[in-house]
């Protein structure tokens, strides 16, 4: 049997579901052994490969790269797995939903900045007005709640996808667990 | 008082079961070990059919009905389990999860709500309408106690205990539809209540963690709920 190739990605997110991933400690080797990790903010690769069997998104879709980023991920993944709250809910990204973009940036680099106030215009991606969970935007076929999930979650559900099983990820996790 | 007792014999998910006339479909079928999800119905509150999350099949009825507020009937074949029933309940929270900001990772009950855990049992892992992100308020005026609307679904305990067991009726609902609030006497924020006691029994009996009480860890948010059918009782007893 040829090895899965797995990707990781990350949008709006704090980088606690990728940490959760690596708490996965030795049973990492368990899951490279039956996969490759084809491209991931934790290694260095700058480009999305072209076919990846499963990839797991971090984060919910905030900008206009998230968005961008993601059409390009699910043109080339075969199972897209949102992964950990923010991508399936929105969560903690999604609070300044309420107030819009505008007063959001306002916020952070004008009303609380003493030197220098002035929101950034170049170099960083536009925010979207509204932060949106990753099925909002393009299919998703798995999701993993909780924030973040714990690595046991990660471990079954991903050796249930490897095996072709579809994970009944109700049994094990939860929003916010 | 001494009205003769009568018993209606029926069946729920093909068992055969029987329940007093007065009794509802919910009752009976708890009696019985059969798990019916719920929302807005706590033992010892009037019943209200709020949430609709406790919707059951019923052989010869086309609608599906609420099983807090049906009463049982004789040779009534109800079904509480079916794809279609499992399909609306899911639905149900769904629509309750996309009404407000319900954000679990951040919020002072994770881990002790009634919505959460209800998301899980029912196996609902994403909400597949779009979230609404309304801007509400949250009112930590009481010298004790928040309600935080962010995490209100409506459910109307609060309203209800207020008035049926404490007698205060410090709550009330407020607007329509999707618009419905939860509110404090006449729309005043709750510290400056007047009605208010501060018996903490709304936020005991608040299923979510709109109603809770200040500088608790959340650890500790775990609502004391067993008050409540032993009152109900004692003063039943005494009317
Ligand atoms: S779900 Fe929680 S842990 Fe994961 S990226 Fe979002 S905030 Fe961080
Ligand atoms: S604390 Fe007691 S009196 Fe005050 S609103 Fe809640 S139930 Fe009513
Ligand atoms: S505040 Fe709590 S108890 Fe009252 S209606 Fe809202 S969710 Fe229900
Ligand atoms: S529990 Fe029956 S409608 Fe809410």
């Amino acid at each position: 049997m040829s090895k899965k190739r797995i990707a990781t990605v990350w949008l709006d997110g704090c980088s606690g579901c990728h940490m959760s991933f690596l708490d996965m400690d030795e049973r990492l080797i368990e899951v490279f052994q039956q996969a490759d990790l084809v491209y991931s903010p934790l290694v260095d690769l700058k480009e999305f490969p072209e076919q990846v069997d499963i990839t797991l998104v971090e984060g919910a879709v905030s900008s206009e790269e998230d968005l961008h980023k993601i059409r390009m991920v699910r043109e080339r993944t075969k199972i897209l797995v949102a992964f950990g709250d923010c991508a399936v809910t929105g969560n903690v990204p999604s609070m300044r939903n309420p107030f819009g973009a505008k007063a959001t940036l306002q916020r952070a680099y004008l009303e609380n900045v003493t030197l220098h106030p002035q929101v950034p215009r170049e170099a960083i991606p536009a925010l979207l007005e509204k932060v949106r969970p990753v099925h909002e935007v393009v299919k998703v076929d798995v999701f993993i709640p909780g924030c973040p999930p714990s690595a046991e979650t990660i471990f079954l559900a991903l050796s249930d996808l490897l095996a072709d099983r579809m994970p009944d990820m109700a049994k094990l996790t939860r929003f916010g667990a | 008082m001494n009205q003769p007792v009568r018993v209606k014999t029926l069946k729920i998910d093909d068992r055969d079961v029987s329940g007093r006339e007065d009794e509802t479909i919910l009752e009976v079928a708890r009696q019985n070990g059969i798990f019916i999800p719920t929302l807005c119905h706590l033992e010892g509150l009037t019943p209200i059919g709020a949430c609709r999350l406790c919707l059951v099949e019923i052989k010869g009825v086309s609608r599906l009905l609420p099983a807090c507020v049906t009463r049982v009937e004789e040779g009534m074949e109800v079904y509480t389990q079916s794809e279609r029933l499992q399909k609306y309940r899911r639905m149900v929270l769904e629509l309750l999860f996309s009404e407000r900001n319900h954000i679990c990772s951040v919020c002072v009950v994770n881990g002790h709500c009634e919505l959460q855990s209800m998301a899980q049992i029912l196996g609902m892992t994403h909400v597949s309408v779009p979230y609404r992100f309304p801007r509400l308020p949250v009112d930590a005026s009481h010298e004790r106690f928040v309600v935080d609307h962010n995490r209100c679904i409506l459910c109307t305990r609060c309203v209800r205990v207020c008035d049926e067991i404490e007698g205060a009726h410090t709550w009330d609902v407020m607007g329509r539809g999707i618009d419905s609030r939860v509110i404090t006497d006449l729309n005043q924020p709750w510290g400056e209540s007047e009605t208010c006691t501060s018996c903490g029994k709304c936020v005991n009996v608040c299923p979510t963690g709109a109603l809770f009480e200040k500088g608790k860890p959340v650890s500790d948010r775990q609502k004391k709920r067993q008050f409540l059918p032993y009152l109900t009782m004692m003063r039943e007893e005494r009317r």
